[in-house]
């Protein structure tokens, strides 16, 4: 029995009311918003369906053709050896940047700062003429004999002056996501380390590297998304990555749209895959930190904005 | 010769950013003994602790274990740092137990057992998981070879310490403070192991606040107040019949 309380004689409506009988209060703004947001979507899909010129058929035709798969295929390529040369030289610097040998430091900070501060662009234009700068690399003793001599200009072919730009580039991000994973790390582990009678270096590489790249999977990963897109820009040196494959047909073709329109579907498809990839790493990374004992995995709302409302796989399939 | 003194802390002195912590003090601690150090916070305890496996440098005197001054070697009269590979193989025989447990949080109880023994001393992995399962059941924990760190109680990941710092059968155990973060119920199983550990003959310096423990385990209690030794002797005597007036208004704060 509920009290009618716009009555004076309701009586005292202490202890009389209940959480359960709330009703939903009616929100009119929040409406007429989703109906604004509603009709816009539907447009742009319209747009989608009706719009001749983005040419759903030719798209249809080219997207698994072979020289649009070739790409992905470099693309891929690409992206991962810029990824693990970067990540290699990111950990040596970072190391470096921690030693305690100033001059080390130095060097370090430089790399850093060079390798933040040029655009990658301009640096895959530069290490591909770098046969204007230096003719030859050979490996000997400093201002002595050599041993083995290169040519500048058959060793630095656009693919290696890719792959140099976007790795140096990728070094100098992954030295500071790695030297603060390894800061993250609690010192007393180090001291633990020391007093079982491990060296420095058995330290860094048994105990404080594992967990300081576990603590840098997310900026990592994020990274990794980075450079699968930065790879686009390649296709400067004419090497027939996604976009450059892309690029040669319509060249030929002039069905500008529905091919840029592949080398994007391509190229959601394949963040999208890295993203899923990246979730499941991490996951089993989590072991010893916070693994889901009782409840639920914790997801990190912020890191899904590529598949909106997503929650990701659920519990059940990752246990 | 059982009773020859296994660490000798000779005039020791230390200081952090010019604040001295440690004064020149000295003791010494015998094969088989126990020695509790007491004292108030900032007394230097566990920096004078942290000195005896070289945590922590020391800026005067010297320390002793095993006969070998620790992290430094005499050659040709002159006297130099320890390259880091002999420090840490003099640290091998010197286990430490810490405040804060510091399990290695991304390796199971039974790796972090055999992880120094494996790395450092190369013994097969096959032989120290044997050996880390033995010492496991001897702090009570036979079950939890599989779990992580963070599964733990305090006081089950403080007894995973003390059995990874014994698989590398150290001469000398350190604890600082072992139980000062653990709930008061869980202080009890991490004192019986080493209490156990004190009975079978091991050589220990503890950093407490457990007067209990200290009555009852050790051989010899140091009270260090100001960077310094008060005041030292058995138990009977530094906490039954302090003489130091400062040992006597300590001791009447904490019981």
């Amino acid at each position: 029995m509920r009290p009618d309380l716009t009555k004076p004689d309701a009586g005292d409506p202490l202890r009389q009311l209940d959480a359960k009988d709330i009703v939903r209060t009616p929100k009119p703004r929040q409406w007429i918003g989703t109906v604004i947001a509603l009709l816009l979507v539907s447009m742009f899909v319209h747009m989608l369906v009706t719009n001749a010129n983005l040419q759903w058929n030719v798209v249809g035709q080219y997207l698994f053709s072979h020289e649009i798969l070739s790409g992905v295929a470099l693309t891929l390529e690409l992206t991962l050896l810029a990824m693990l040369a970067g990540l290699a030289i990111g950990i040596i610097v970072a190391v470096m940047r921690l030693s305690g040998n100033v001059l080390l430091q130095r060097i370090s900070l430089a790399w850093i700062w060079f390798f933040r501060g040029v655009p990658p662009l301009v640096q895959l234009i530069f290490w591909y003429n770098l046969a204007s700068l230096v003719q030859s690399v050979s490996v000997g003793v400093p201002y002595g004999p050599t041993f083995i001599h290169w040519q500048t200009n058959s060793m630095i072919t656009p693919f290696t002056a890719a792959l140099l730009g976007l790795a140096f580039t990728e070094s100098a991000y992954a030295a500071e996501m790695i030297r603060a994973g390894i800061q993250a790390v609690n010192k007393g582990q180090v001291e633990a380390a020391h007093s079982l009678g491990m060296t420095g270096a058995q330290a860094m590489r048994r105990i404080v590297l594992p967990q300081a790249l576990r603590i840098v999977i997310p900026p990592i990963g994020n990274d990794t998304i980075s450079m699968l897109k930065f790879t686009s820009l390649v296709s400067v040196l004419a090497l027939p990555d996604l976009l450059y494959s892309a690029q040669e047909i319509y060249a030929r073709t002039y069905q500008t749209i529905p091919l840029l329109l592949v080398a994007t579907i391509w190229y959601l498809v394949l963040t999208t895959i890295l993203t899923v990839i990246e979730y499941v790493i991490e996951k089993r990374l989590r072991r010893g930190h916070s693994r889901p004992r009782a409840g639920l995995p914790t997801m990190p709302g912020s890191r899904w904005r590529l598949i909106p409302g997503w929650q990701g796989p659920t519990p059940k399939a990752l246990s | 010769m059982t009773n020859g003194p296994l660490v000798i802390v000779d005039r020791v002195q230390k200081s952090f950013h010019h604040v001295p912590v440690l004064k020149g003090l000295s003791f010494e601690v015998s094969v088989g003994e126990v020695c509790c150090i007491i004292g108030p916070s900032g007394s230097g305890k566990t920096t004078m602790l942290r000195c005896i496996n070289r945590l922590e440098k020391i800026d005067g005197g010297m320390i002793y274990v095993s006969g070998c001054p620790v992290g430094v070697t005499v050659h040709g009269g002159k006297l130099r740092e320890m390259r880091p590979k002999d420090l840490a193989d003099q640290r091998r025989d010197i286990g430490m137990v810490f405040q804060s447990f510091n399990l290695f949080a991304h390796k199971t109880v039974l790796a972090n057992i055999i992880e120094a023994p494996v790395i450092v001393k190369k013994v097969p992995r096959k032989t120290a998981a044997q050996e880390a399962h033995a010492l496991l059941a001897r702090v009570g924990l036979a079950d939890k070879a599989d779990a992580y760190p963070d599964q733990l109680s305090g006081g089950q990941q403080q007894r995973v310490a003390i059995a990874r710092s014994l698989a590398m059968s150290p001469k000398l155990m350190l604890f600082d403070e072992p139980t000062s973060a653990l709930d008061p119920e869980l202080v009890g199983e991490v004192l019986a192991v080493m209490k156990d550990l004190a009975n079978d003959g091991m050589t220990m310096i503890v950093v407490t606040h457990e007067m209990g423990f200290a009555k009852e385990v050790a051989d010899k209690v140091i009270f260090m107040d100001d960077g310094d030794i008060v005041e030292s002797g058995s138990p009977a005597e530094v906490l039954g019949s302090p003489r130091q007036p400062r040992t006597q208004s300590f001791l009447a704060r904490v019981s």
